[in-house]
């Protein structure tokens, strides 16, 4: 907590070269007891409630309890993320439920091309950035000498 | 204490960090190094795919100026800028940055970014900069190009998991960075001929409201450390605004985002009686020179005019999203089924607000059984941050371009590269560098981009390597792995390692200065009020703080980086109070007031108060420099309507 792992369900990720969780987290709170096999959450009061371990966790053994100091009990938000959308189910103290889908990206994951396609250039000295000023859709890049964006 | 091997990367260009700036630097340096036959490296202390601010993902982009549309000029963004932060911005560098961000957001967009646009294909603004995106994976997209970049061409390599403690010096030159592994017992010493830092800003150098789990729910994250703050500071560059610190009013406790309620669903903030201090406090706006009378309100004026309304009993603040539904429910009174489209919209952009970049905000409404279409929730402003990239200004001083400048300021704002602080070969980018607040995510992935090409051009231009002698080499090392060894020899000196006469660990240490912090420095225990006496008396207990700092102990690698993250976090604090003190007016009542100076000075303190502190002596320097105008001088009113 606030991340916390199910010992039923995780598995230490040893069908993979490194836990999932342990990868992902951005302040390295995620670690693997290696006697136990199980991932945990080393410093819950460092925890910024990412759900990145949530997100990337292969057999969804990482859930949320929300903050006990400010958020009362009973809660949850559930993410069930692919590779071109997210869908959330949201559980109330009350037992109401919100469902939502969200787009996550318009490309297939991995193709991300750098210069996005634009034309690029080789002038190291220009104001211009390498792909504009293609990619900015003006013919020149703003400069206080007598552009007309001034 | 097992033994570390140490690897030596040598390379070109070293970009120090991974997060929308380094991002930005690793697209842009990987293509001028393909074509220059150069190294580029890049080391960040998590995984790039989730590192930094953005590692949650966010609801939208607040940097778009629409120059292809003619919606906005640079000029509109300097004036926007300048008037926000009370008169204090370099136009130079806003402008740089506001001339190439669009291009930035134009390539997050063929990357892959869901960026919402209406039936005609034009974006969709939350407002006048501010584009709505499906932003939760936004850093991953981001990040995708930057590793596409640096790896798929050859020119690059990333190292993950590498925290950096600290700057390599050849004299006056950047030569590198030095740091360990968190998952191998790694010592590494990248050899660079430039050095590009984008570290972040930082959180938890004054006390968060929560002090359980809640204590690692910072509206910015707990894993922005001031890094880049220590790493420019101990290269001896000279620093700027780091009195401006930055308060985000948000949703209470879980510090979800305000900007959907505020401008899409126009939405009003009241106090606990139903006032709009807004209005009812708008003479108090007077006080505050010309830009009390600009439009948009500066975000810390808008702040302060709430913190008098708690001051006085008048709290707590609600955000009134009842009564935004509401008025945008009445619009559809004759038509229920369009009601009932329109509602169902309205709730799903609500909630992804919060679950695109504050979960806990979601969690929280749905812990509390909020409906927010029945009831209106709680804002409160959160604890203070160093964030220049966003409505703060903190950062290192850095060069401008050569062709925004004009005759008055080429002397003071241009020295040979672009976003090069004084420091030669060290460059800055997104939280790393000064005086150019509104940059956000789009605009600190644009100025990474600037400061790379810039960096490359330095490496072309200064190609030999900086040295740097081993003895000195050896020695950093030693100084970045004490904290290990201080554990080892004494950890058994007692029962409990946690408590132990001979030193102190990372949290502890953590603590303390966020106690210092908060009661001295104006933080939220001291209602962000100081003065002279306590800045001083915090200045003393900062020392004794120093000198325990090399008495850390650290039981293996996760806490040796603990460590070294609470002495960056130190040295932002000692630059934020130095800066305090040193700039004897209030400026920016709504982020820290000083009550023996309580009013803005214009004639003596429309200036930029810089610092620097020497590395051979540690002494701390402080300096004005002047703020000159770029654009058109109007009066500072230029954004009134």
């Amino acid at each position: 907590m606030p991340s916390y792992v199910l010992p039923d369900k995780c598995d230490g990720c040893k069908a993979l070269d490194k836990t999932a969780c342990q990868y992902i987290c951005p302040n390295d709170l995620m670690v693997l007891d290696k006697e136990k096999m199980k991932a945990f959450n080393r410093d819950p009061m460092l925890c910024w409630e990412c759900y990145n371990c949530v997100k990337i966790c292969p057999t969804q053994a990482v859930e949320v309890r929300g903050y006990a100091d400010f958020v009362p009990l009973g809660a949850s938000a559930t993410p069930l993320r692919s590779t071109d959308s997210i869908m959330w189910t949201v559980k109330f103290r009350n037992g109401t439920l919100k469902r939502f889908k969200f787009p996550i990206r318009t490309t297939p994951e991995g193709v991300a091309e750098p210069t996005g396609g634009f034309k690029t250039h080789q002038d190291l000295n220009s104001t211009a950035l390498s792909t504009e000023p293609e990619a900015l859709g003006l013919p020149a890049v703003f400069t206080l000498k007598g552009d007309a964006n001034a | 204490m097992p033994k570390f091997e140490t690897v030596i990367v040598e390379t070109d260009l070293l970009i120090v960090g991974g997060g929308m700036a380094a991002c930005g630097a690793a697209v842009e340096a990987a293509h001028w190094a393909k074509a220059h036959g150069l190294k580029v490296t890049l080391v960040d202390k998590a995984a790039v795919d989730r590192s930094g601010a953005v590692s949650q993902g966010l609801s939208a982009i607040n940097q778009y100026v629409g120059l292809r549309d003619g919606a906005n000029s640079v000029k509109d963004y300097v004036d926007y800028v300048r008037n926000d932060l009370m008169g204090v911005t370099r136009e130079d560098l806003v402008a740089d940055i506001a001339r190439h961000v669009d291009s930035t957001v134009h390539l997050f967009e063929k990357w892959g970014l869901p960026i919402w646009k209406d039936e005609k294909g034009a974006y969709v603004h939350e407002g006048r900069w501010q584009l709505m995106i499906n932003g939760e994976s936004y850093k991953v997209v981001v990040a995708e190009a930057a590793k596409n970049a640096l790896l798929k061409t050859g020119v690059g390599e990333i190292y993950e998991r590498v925290f950096i403690a600290g700057p390599l010096m050849d004299g006056d030159r950047c030569a590198g960075a030095i740091g360990f592994s968190v998952r191998e017992n790694k010592v590494y010493v990248f050899k660079s001929k430039a050095t590009l830092v984008a570290m972040g800003g930082a959180v938890h150098v004054f006390k968060p409201r929560s002090s359980g789990e809640g204590f690692g729910r910072a509206w910015y994250p707990p894993f922005n450390t001031g890094s880049s703050a220590y790493f420019t500071l101990k290269a001896g560059a000279e620093m700027t605004c780091q009195e401006v610190r930055f308060i985000p009013v948000r949703f209470k406790d879980a510090y979800g985002p305000v900007g959907a309620w505020f401008l899409l669903f126009k939405s009003r903030a009241t106090n606990a009686m139903g006032g709009n201090y807004m209005i009812e406090r708008k003479d108090e706006l007077q006080k505050w020179g010309p830009y009390g009378r600009v439009k948009p309100v500066p975000a810390n004026l808008r702040n302060y005019l709430g913190m008098l309304d708690i001051q006085e009993g008048k709290g707590p603040l609600s955000m009134r999203t009842e009564e935004a539904l509401a008025a945008i429910s009445a619009q559809f009174k004759d038509d229920p089924k369009a009601y009932a489209k329109k509602m169902k919209e309205l709730e799903s952009e609500a909630w992804e607000d919060f679950l695109d970049m504050t979960i806990s905000q979601a969690l929280l409404w749905a812990g509390t059984n909020v409906q927010p279409e029945q009831k209106s929730s709680e804002i409160a402003p959160s604890e203070p941050l160093f964030i220049g990239s966003h409505s703060g200004a903190s950062g290192a001083w850095v060069s401008g371009p050569e062709d925004l400048q004009t005759a008055e300021t080429k002397s003071q704002y241009f020295w040979g590269y672009s976003n090069m602080s004084t420091v030669k070969g060290l460059f800055c980018a997104g939280d790393a560098s000064g005086a150019s607040s509104h940059k956000f995510s789009s605009g600190s992935h644009a100025e990474g981009r600037i400061a790379a090409k810039s960096a490359i051009k330095f490496v072309v231009e200064n190609n030999a390597a900086p040295k740097v002698d081993q003895a000195t080499i050896d020695a950093q090392i030693a100084e970045m792995m004490k904290p290990m060894e201080t554990f080892e020899k004494s950890s058994k000196a007692t029962s409990d390692p946690e408590v132990n006469p001979n030193y102190i660990k990372p949290k502890m240490f953590m603590l303390r200065l966020q106690k210092i912090m908060d009661e001295y420095a104006g933080g939220v225990s001291s209602q962000f009020t100081t003065n002279k006496p306590s800045l001083e008396r915090a200045l003393e207990l900062l020392d004794f703080l120093k000198e325990d700092s090399e008495k850390l102990a650290a039981a293996d690698a996760h806490e040796l980086m603990r460590c070294w993250e609470n002495i960056h976090r130190m040295w932002q604090a000692e630059a934020h109070v130095h800066t305090v003190l040193f700039r004897e007016e209030t400026r920016w009542p709504g982020y820290y007031f000083r009550a023996d100076t309580p009013k803005l000075d214009d004639e003596k303190w429309h200036v930029f108060a810089n610092c620097r502190c020497d590395p051979k002596t540690g002494k701390w320097e402080m300096f004005t420099r002047p703020i000159i105008r770029v654009f058109e001088t109007k009066a500072a009113t230029a954004g009134a309507d």
